[in-house]
């Protein structure tokens, strides 16, 4: 019964992880289809700004959910002025120009931070259950998950800058002729997809701790769920991240992580191969 | 008058591509037999990385820029093309066979990948994220392949550490009569030029010719009856056999390990063909070259006191960006617009002159 309940737990805080990781990115993708390759390189950006502003005696908490979003997102925000805008409806050289920026990052980071591991240790101590332990820090995430996911489908659904956002995600021009300004839509998606990703690589960082090219850890993973999630931002990203968190940890049990790692890799290939559009875009299409 | 005009056209592009490859032999031909007359071993064995990875760049190049297929886990038939002829000549002793199955296994390996992703009608971003993310797969694997349990007959895997081992290829059917340095050099530039214009040859035929049109128009090729599935999973066997190729010759000028099938390897290529030219096939050589000129000179000037701010990341990083948005079209794209336009302005000049006669003769 504990064991149970533990694998739970594990599958739970793999399900979090994965929706933090990819929300900012499927926010971008989602809304402008824009793939952002510099997302890993968000997170990581994120984890140094809380680690730094700790470092300087901030709160850890506010540390982690004011400064760090704060920072990639005010960021993020540059980079959409001097790059993305320029790139708009040409996939592949957005992909390309990220990829540029990402590589710009960890270059930038590592001559300003140096090419180590940095840290700080998980706050909420951890918790027992019957004979295992488990960081209650992980249970918070998860909360945090469900609580992003939560918050973003009321905004979308009952908000004005919902309603703005999803119109101009089906149909830029025809939101325009109504008055909108599309290119400032744009701009205030692609900053809160950046803050997003800087909240998530805040909150992440007591867990992995951060070093320059954490991106690539993250990278993969996120883009596997939101393309896997398919058109719909929230609930693709969460089914998504439902199914191949528990994938993931379910192989880690049973093998190895790294295996458990392979697992969740070579489930996304077979996915995409039997629903090419992703799992939104042939059920549940009509969801958020 | 006019007629002859229009004629002379086809005839000149002929003229200027025949010299263009008559230069890029020269080129290759000097540096197979110049090079070793002067240069030290370390240069040579890195010129024969050079060439090794021109090659890599060239099989992208063969199917990003003429298929269309953009590939971000090219990576993972370099690796496989190293590790395969790493463990089969550490199990078989000879390597003449073993250096065949570094470039058949990789092709087959793309042929499997391949059908799965062009049967599935899978494109774009898609095919991005597969085959990233089978190279993802094969770096993760290999990585923690140390011990005992993950060795291949008598070849350790090794894990983190590679294969330092690695055996150096052997003259054909003398085991243990190893080529040298100079050798593999010569082997590596001769099966470049081998490669190069065996790619410009392929595009001149009628199956380079569909090629084309797949990527201008896949629709439209289809509905002319065209299998464009069998056209690009033929392409990209033979670019995973390139590929293969490649992480050969690079086992024999360093060894094989985990790297190989990283990321950062898989985007290199990508630079390279942006900065080079996309849709050429020099152009990604000449990236290449130049690209790992700047990146190994940027390594040594980080280590100098005062500059550690030369990060080669950071360089390459601002290098793609500013290419993606200002140079689009590479190089070799600048280089002709530039020769275009000083013909133009070399034209201008007696044109305007016969125009301003036209004008005033009647």
């Amino acid at each position: 019964m504990d064991y149970l309940v533990i694998l739970l737990l594990q599958i739970g805080s793999a399900v979090a992880s994965l929706v933090l990781m990819s929300i900012g990115l499927a926010v971008i993708f989602g809304m402008m289809r824009v793939i952002n390759l510099a997302h890993g390189e968000f997170l990581m950006l994120g984890g140094y700004a809380a680690i730094t502003a700790f470092n300087h005696g901030v709160n850890l908490w506010l540390a982690m959910v004011v400064v760090a979003p704060l920072a990639v997102g005010l960021f993020g925000a540059v980079v959409e002025r001097l790059v993305i805008r320029h790139l708009y409806g040409r996939l592949i050289d957005t992909m390309l120009a990220t990829w540029g920026l990402s590589l710009a990052m960890i270059g930038f980071v590592t001559v300003v931070f140096g090419n180590t591991v940095s840290g700080i240790s998980a706050p909420l101590g951890s918790l027992s259950i019957g004979a295992y332990r488990t960081g209650a820090y992980e249970i918070f995430l998860i909360g945090v998950a469900v609580l992003l996911l939560v918050a973003g489908w009321l905004v979308l659904r009952f908000t004005r800058y919902g309603l703005i956002a999803r119109g101009t995600m089906q149909n830029p021009a025809m939101a325009a002729a109504l008055g909108t300004n599309p290119s400032a839509v744009y701009a205030v998606t692609f900053a809160v997809g950046s803050a997003l990703s800087g909240l998530a690589g805040g909150l992440l960082a007591p867990l992995s701790g951060v070093v320059p090219t954490i991106g690539a850890a993250y990278i993969a993973k996120a883009f596997i769920t939101v393309i896997s999630g398919g058109a719909a931002i929230l609930s693709g990203t969460a089914i998504a991240a439902t199914l191949l968190g528990a994938i993931n940890t379910l192989a880690t049990f049973a093998f190895t992580s790294v295996l458990g790692e392979v697992a969740l890799l070579v489930a996304a290939v077979v996915l995409l191969r039997l629903l090419p559009q992703g799992i939104t875009g042939r059920f549940f299409r009509r969801a958020l | 008058m006019k007629a002859g005009r229009v004629k002379a056209g086809p005839v000149k592009a002929g003229r200027m591509a025949l010299a263009g490859n008559l230069a890029v032999l020269a080129a290759g031909l000097a540096a197979l037999f110049g090079l070793p007359a002067f240069a030290e071993t370390y240069l040579i064995i890195n010129s024969t990385i050079f060439a090794a990875f021109a090659i890599l760049a060239l099989s992208l190049a063969l199917i990003w820029g003429y298929a269309g297929i953009l590939c971000f886990g090219q990576a993972a038939f370099f690796g496989l093309g190293g590790y395969t002829y790493a463990v089969a000549a550490i199990n078989m002793g000879e390597t003449t066979l073993p250096a065949l199955m570094a470039v058949l296994l990789p092709a087959l390996f793309a042929g499997l990948l391949g059908y799965f992703m062009f049967w599935g009608r899978i494109s774009d971003v898609y095919l991005g994220v597969i085959t990233l993310t089978v190279s993802l797969i094969f770096y993760r694997f290999v990585n923690q392949t140390a011990g005992e349990q993950w060795n291949i007959g008598d070849a350790p895997l090794g894990g983190f550490n590679g294969i330092p081992s690695t055996p150096i290829l052997n003259w054909p059917g003398r085991a243990g009569d190893q080529l040298a340095p100079e050798d593999i050099f010569a082997l590596s530039v001769g099966l470049l030029l081998a490669v190069y214009f065996g790619c410009k040859l392929l595009l001149a035929t009628r199956f380079g010719r569909i090629l084309v049109a797949i990527r201008e128009n896949e629709t439209r090729a289809e509905l002319l009856g065209y299998d464009v599935r069998l056209y690009k999973l033929a392409i990209f066997m033979l670019g995973g056999a390139m590929a293969g190729l490649s992480g050969l010759l690079f086992a024999n000028s360093v060894f094989v390990s985990p790297t190989m099938f990283s990321l950062p390897v898989s985007g290199q290529i990508i630079i390279w063909i942006i900065i080079g030219g996309l849709g050429t096939l020099i152009g990604p050589v000449i990236g290449c070259i130049l690209m790992q000129v700047l990146t190994n000179w940027l390594g040594t000037v980080s280590q100098i006191k005062g500059f550690g701010w030369v990060d080669p990341n950071l360089v390459l990083g601002v290098l793609l960006v500013i290419f993606v948005l200002l140079v689009p079209r590479g190089l070799t794209g600048l280089a002709a617009g530039v020769w275009s336009w000083l013909k133009g302005l070399a034209n201008r000049a007696p044109a305007e002159r016969s125009a301003t006669r036209e004008q005033t003769d009647p």
